[in-house]
C-alpha cells in the first residue's frame, strides 16, 4: 500500500532537483525559473500529501495558495527577464548586479 | 493498481524533471517541465486531491509553461554560451544534492519509525462524505476567504506589475491618431484661391 512516506520521498527528490537545476544553469535564468517551479510543484506535492493522508483540507487550500503565488511570480521574473534581454541583448545572470535604478 | 499508478506517475515526474534540469535546449526543458507537471497532476489524483490537480493542469500547463515557452522562443538567445560552467558545477552540485536528498530522506525515515507519522492509514474520503471539490469551496469561502481575497489581490498586482514593466512607448511609429482625425476641418485642409489666367497657383 501507498504511504505518505513515498510521496514525501518523491517530493523531496523533486525539491532536491530543482535546487541542482539552480546550482547547476547558473547563468541562464530561464532554466533557474522552471527550477523554481520545480521546487515548488515538490511543496505542493507535499502539501496535498499531508492534507490528504491526514484527513485535513486545509493542505490543499495553502497548495492553491501556492500555486498562485507561483503563477505571479512567474510572470513577474518572465517580465523583468523581457526588459532586461531588451536593454542588454543577453540574459546571463552574472552582470544583472549592473542593473541599477 | 494503485501501487502501479503511484510508481508510474512518480518516475516520470522524477525523470522529467532531471530531463527539464539537464536539457540542452530550453524549448524541450519546458515541454519536459509540462511533462512532469501532468504527471504530479496524476500523483495528486491518486490520493483524491481532484481539484487541484485540474488546477495543476489548468494553471501550470496552460498558463504558466505557455508563458515560458512564449519568451523562450521570443528571445534570441545564444544558449551554448550560458551553459559554460555547467560541467564544471556539475559533481560538486550532484554531491550536494545526493547528500541533501539522503538526508532528507533519513529525516522522514526517523519521523515515521518515531511514531509521530501515524495517520498514514487513511486514504481518500469516507465513505458519503462530500466531494472534494465541495469540501475544499465549503473551507474556502468561509474560513480562508480574506486569504482567498489576498490571493486575488496578489494576482491583480503580479497582472499590473507586468504590464507596466514591458510595457514600453516606440519612438519614430506613426499611429493612428482618431481624435485628431475627427476635430479636422475642412479649412484647415483646403483653401480657396482664384488664380489670374495664365498664372500657376502658389501653394
Amino acid at each position: 500500500m501507498i504511504g505518505i512516506e513515498h510521496y514525501l520521498v518523491v517530493s523531496s527528490i523533486l525539491f532536491v532537483m530543482g535546487m541542482l537545476g539552480i546550482f547547476l544553469n547558473r547563468k541562464n535564468i530561464i532554466i533557474i525559473l522552471m527550477a523554481i517551479e520545480l521546487i515548488l510543484l515538490a511543496v505542493n506535492l507535499n502539501f496535498v500529501a499531508f492534507s490528504a493522508f491526514l484527513g485535513d483540507m486545509t493542505g490543499q487550500i495553502f497548495a492553491m495558495f501556492i500555486l498562485t503565488v507561483a503563477a505571479g511570480e512567474a510572470a513577474i521574473g518572465l517580465a523583468i527577464l523581457v526588459i532586461y534581454f531588451r536593454q542588454r541583448g543577453t540574459i546571463a545572470v552574472d552582470d544583472v548586479n549592473r542593473m541599477k535604478g | 493498481m494503485q501501487i502501479f499508478a503511484f510508481y508510474l506517475f512518480a518516475s516520470i515526474v522524477l525523470a522529467s524533471g532531471a530531463f527539464c534540469i539537464f536539457a540542452r535546449n530550453p524549448v524541450h526543458s519546458v515541454l519536459w517541465l509540462i511533462l512532469a507537471f501532468f504527471n504530479a497532476a496524476g500523483l495528486m489524483l491518486l490520493v483524491g486531491a481532484e481539484f487541484i490537480a485540474a488546477l495543476l493542469v489548468i494553471v501550470y500547463v496552460g498558463a504558466v509553461a505557455v508563458l515560458f515557452l512564449f519568451v523562450v522562443m521570443m528571445l534570441d538567445i545564444d544558449f551554448a554560451e550560458l551553459r559554460a560552467g555547467f560541467m564544471k558545477n556539475l559533481p560538486l552540485g550532484l554531491l550536494l544534492a545526493l547528500v541533501l536528498v539522503v538526508e532528507i530522506i533519513f529525516g522522514v525515515g526517523a519521523w515515521q519509525s518515531s511514531g509521530m507519522g501515524e495517520a498514514t492509514a487513511a486514504v481518500g474520503p469516507p465513505a458519503g462524505a462530500p466531494s472534494n471539490i465541495e469540501q475544499l469551496g465549503a473551507l474556502l469561502y468561509t474560513r480562508y476567504v480574506f486569504l482567498f481575497e489576498a490571493a486575488g489581490m496578489i494576482l491583480l498586482v503580479a497582472m499590473v506589475g507586468a504590464i507596466v514593466l514591458t510595457l514600453r512607448t516606440r519612438g519614430g511609429v506613426r499611429k493612428q491618431n482618431i481624435a485628431d482625425q475627427i476635430a479636422r476641418r475642412p479649412e484647415d485642409a483646403t483653401r480657396n484661391t482664384q488664380p489670374e489666367v495664365g498664372k500657376g497657383v502658389e501653394l
